[in-house]
This record gives C-alpha cells, structure tokens and sequence, in this order.
C-alpha cells in the first residue's frame, strides 16, 4: 500500500487554502505600518517605510499597557482559580454521582451552559455594582463561576475514568479526602488541566461583552474593550487603529507561537471526551 | 466515612452558592423582572404577560428574531461544510501537517471583536477596491451598507473565525477512527466518496452532532462581531438577539421588556438545542 507516500494534491489545496486565514493578518500588519497618504496605494503593497510612528501613538491614545496589564491580571487570576476550583466541585461531583443531591448538582451546572448571557446580564450589572463589584475582582470572580458550567461537564467525564483503588490506596496510608484530591488526583487530571486552563485563558483573554457591561471604569479596561473604545473614538485614521489592533492581537498569537502545540492537543483531548 | 461525606460537601457547597448567588439569582430576577414595567430605575408595578405579548408584536424584536435564526442556520451549515472538509485534508498524508494545523488553528485565538473590526476594514475598503481594480465596476460596493447584503458579511466573518476551532474537533474525532477500517474498504474497492459515506461520517456521528450545537448555540448568542462589523445596521437589519437585549436594556431604559425577550430567547435555544441533540443522536444510532 502507499503508507509513506504524501497526498501532495491534499496538501497544496490546504496551502492554497491558508491565503485565506492569512490574507486578514496580513492586511493588519502591512496597513498598521503605512502611512494614511500610503493608504490611496493599492491595498496589498508593502509599506514604503515601516512606520513605526502608528504603534507609539496608538499605545498612547488607548493606554496599551494599563489594558494589557488588566487583561494579563485578569487571565492569570481567572485560570488560576478555575483550575484550583473548578477541578475541586467536579471532583466531589464525580465520585458521588451515584448520590441523587450529586447527580442533580451536576446537570444543574451543565444546563447552565445553555442559559444565554443577555438574561443574566441585566440583572448582574445592577448586582456587581451594588457589592462594588464593578471591577476587576468582579470580572474574575464571574468569570471562575461562569466556566463552572462547562469545566464541571469536562472534568467529571474525566474523573470517571480514573480508578478508584488509586484512591483507596492512599486512603490506606492515612490520607484525607482533601488530601487525596490534592496529592493523587489533581496531579493526574494534568491533561484535563491543561485543556481547561487552555480554553479558559481564550475566553478570558478574548471576551469582550463582560467587560463591556461590568467594568465602569475606563482604567480596569481590557485589551478588547480599549479597542472598542479607541474605534468608537478615533475611527479616522485606519493606520493607528489597526497598529492599535495588532499589539492587541499580539501577546496571544506569541503565545500561540511557542505553545501551538499543546493549545491543538489540550482542545483536542477535550473534545474525546 | 462520615467524615468523607462532610469533606465532599465542603468541596461543592461553596462553589453552588456562589453559582446560585452570581448566575441563577440574576435568571430568576431577569424573570422576575419580566413581569413587570421595571426600567431599571425608579418604580415598577406587575403587567403580567405585557412585556412577553408585546415582544411578539413588536417589528424590531421579530426581525431580531429572524436576523439571528438566518444568520445562525446558514453559519452552521457553512461552518460545519468546511470545518469537516479541512479536518478530513489535515488528517490525511500531507507534508506541513504541524504547520499547516497550527496556521488553520490560528483564527479561533484572536478576539472576535478585533476580527470584527479588520473584517469591517476589508468589506468596506478592500473587497471594493479589489472588485474596481478587477473591472467587475457592479460589485465594487460596501456589502455592510446594503441592508439585504450585510448578513452575508456578517456570516463570512464569522465563518473564519468559528471554521478552526470545529476543524480541531473534527480533527480528534476522525483520529478515532482505525487506519485498517479503511484497507479494509480499498480491498473491496470502495472509491473515495463510498469510504466518506459508509465509514468516515458514520463514524465521527457524535463529533457531528457536539459539532452542530455547539455551532448554533454559540451563532445563536452572536454579539461581538456584530458589534465591530455594523453594530446592528444598516438601520436594524443586523440587529442580532442579545444586542437588541443590550441596546434596549442599557440604552433604551426597556430593563424588564428586554428581561422578557431574554427569557424567550433562552426557551428558544434549549428548544432548539434539545431538538438538535435528539435528532442528530437517532441518525448516530440508524447508521
């Protein structure tokens, strides 16, 4: 049979096929380095001269590092705490599913991913601003129970299948509870992890309806949320603001760069599930 | 092992409160609210089903409607053609194979707001521009300002984004599947299109079906793209569900009328969502 042979008609479809992922990206970084008169050119061409002007305006005009500092703050916080807990209520959910008030808790959570935002959001944006949390701190905590949801779904189809005499084992040697979570299962539920941290830092760093209904603010703004301000504001001059959506666009595509790897195989692994 | 029981508890409890306190106590008030003539501010009184009758007769919540429903099924559909037409290209013997899933991933990792916004740029300057330079003088217009175009806009838009991350899906479902499967179908001779037919969509049924509701669960809820690409317009035509719930609420001072169509709008996606789910489960089991 032909097992080392290579598809090369499959292959260059799929390169043909990447102009279109690319030519987006493209337009981006060449438009964010011209200058407005370039702009009449014809819009493929490279820049004349790299105008690197366009990155040091845009950076003053939306405060970029106050915004990048919110949405790092915010991401780390978030996948931090929803790893730490998340994994914990699943973990309870899990080994007691045979238990009714569990076996409840759980569709309880999973149904909540069919709730759409909008019905919340009306009420929560009242709520979030009497308990002064409009901030920050607000959007993190939302953010860690929102996930429950799904991350409940995932990790508990994972617990599963994890045996319990691993458990029991260390039950034998005097473990608690807590400490069998702690020290056996949540190193084993790695892979789940890394799934959930990977999907999670996504939605936190990429969700821009939450920010735009909770924060009142403008310095607790985040990445997506300044874009949509300085657009709102500066919409003119299309050099400055896509200089402005590159540096936005580009902590996340480094990141991906060096981690493209695990990010596929994490949302891979979460989807076998 | 009572003592178990109790550390169990402790471990789920906190978390349940929180949930019921940030996410079903703003549901149950959103419903609430929804009978009443609340604005979100001052006094209210009961109406009764006031608010949910009139969303039904009011033109800008019907057309949300159908904005949304057109702009979700045909997204979907498009998604859903060719993410499992990548993924089956991704999972065959191909050279670049890293590289090439790492670039067709790469859409689903930038904001969609910020797409958005580059995707309002192309449509309205360089697909223009781009139609005048080829001659076709006829198509060189902004389809974002045309109220019976700009939906399409919307689906495109959408459809580079949503495409990589239901690719990666179908991707690890067709990873499920055994090499010898299809040997087995080469030494009956079956073609290309047989072995798609009879083994390979078969097989990845379930993929399809997560595939299909997540899709129109998460198109249903569109509201960041539609922000950057036309905020709604021109005038209402892509007024999509949750921005009409915001513009109206926030905006619009209509906090328990907007209450009321969210809670029609969220009977409607479990409708459809548990309708999907057990149409596509039966064909999973036919097949």
């Amino acid at each position: 049979m032909n097992q080392g042979r290579k598809n090369w008609l499959v292959t260059s479809l799929l390169i043909v096929g990447t102009v279109l992922v690319l030519l987006p990206l493209y337009l981006t970084i060449t438009i964010a380095l011209k200058t407005p008169q370039e702009m009449s050119d014809p819009l493929l061409s490279l820049p004349d001269q790299w105008r690197f002007q366009n990155f040091i305006d845009a950076i003053q005009m939306t405060d970029f590092f106050g915004a990048l500092f919110n949405s790092v703050t915010v991401t780390l916080f978030v996948v931090l705490f929803t790893l730490l807990s998340n994994s914990l209520v699943a973990y309870a959910i899990a080994r007691n599913m045979h238990k009714r008030f569990y076996k409840f808790l759980f569709y309880y959570f999973v149904s909540a991913m069919f709730v759409p935002f909008p019905i919340i959001m009306l009420p929560i944006v009242k709520q979030t601003a009497v308990w002064n949390l409009d901030n920050p701190i607000g959007l993190i905590l939302l953010y860690v129970v929102y996930g429950l949801a799904f991350n409940v779904f995932i990790y508990v189809g994972y617990i599963k299948s994890i045996p319990k005499e691993l458990e029991e084992a260390a039950i034998i040697d005097g473990a608690s509870t807590w400490g069998v979570f702690w020290r056996v299962i949540f190193p084993l539920l790695t892979p789940m992890n890394a799934t959930v941290g990977i999907l999670t830092c996504l939605w936190a760093w990429n969700d821009f309806m939450l920010p735009l209904v909770i924060l009142s603010d403008p310095d607790y703004a985040t990445l997506p949320l300044v874009q949509y301000i300085f657009q709102s504001e500066f919409s003119t001059n299309y050099n400055l603001a896509f200089a402005s959506y590159l540096m936005a666009l580009a902590p996340m595509v480094l990141v991906y760069v060096f981690a493209q790897k695990w990010i596929i195989s994490g949302v891979m692994k979460g989807s076998i599930k | 092992m009572k003592s178990r029981q109790r550390a169990f508890l402790l471990m789920a409890m906190p978390a349940v409160i929180i949930f019921f306190v940030f996410h079903t106590y703003p549901v149950l008030q959103g419903v609430f609210y929804s009978f009443t003539n609340w604005r979100g501010y001052g006094e209210w009184d009961f109406v009764g089903f006031k608010n949910y009758l009139n969303v039904f007769q009011d033109g800008r919540a019907l057309n949300a409607y159908w904005f949304t429903f057109k702009f979700a099924i045909v997204s979907t559909i498009l998604v859903n053609i060719f993410s499992l037409a990548i993924a089956m290209g991704l999972n065959a013997k191909i050279k670049f194979r890293k590289t090439l899933r790492a670039l067709y991933f790469l859409p689903n990792i930038l904001s969609i707001l910020i797409v958005g916004f580059i995707f309002n740029f192309i449509f309205t300057h360089f697909l223009p521009d781009l139609m005048e330079w080829a001659g076709f003088e006829s198509l060189a217009k902004n389809i974002l300002g045309d109220p019976d175009l700009a939906w399409l806009g919307v689906v495109i838009m959408t459809v580079w984004q949503a495409t990589a991350f239901n690719t990666i899906l179908y991707l690890a479902g067709l990873q499920t599947i055994p090499e010898d499967v299809y040997e087995a179908a080469d030494i009956d001779g079956a073609n290309a299109w047989k072995k798609f037919l009879k083994i390979t969509f078969p097989l990845i049924a379930p993929f399809f079906t997560i595939n299909m509701v997540l899709a129109m669960k998460n198109f249903l809820m569109a509201f960041d793209q539609i922000v950057a690409l036309t905020n709604g317009g021109p005038g209402q035509a892509t007024e999509s569900i949750s921005l009409l719930i915001y513009k109206g609420g926030f905006e619009g001072g209509e906090f328990a009328y907007q209450s009321a169509n969210a809670v029609i709008y969220f009977i409607i996606i479990v409708i459809i969502s548990v309708f999907q789910i057990r149409v596509l489960q039966k064909r999973e089991v036919e097949m």
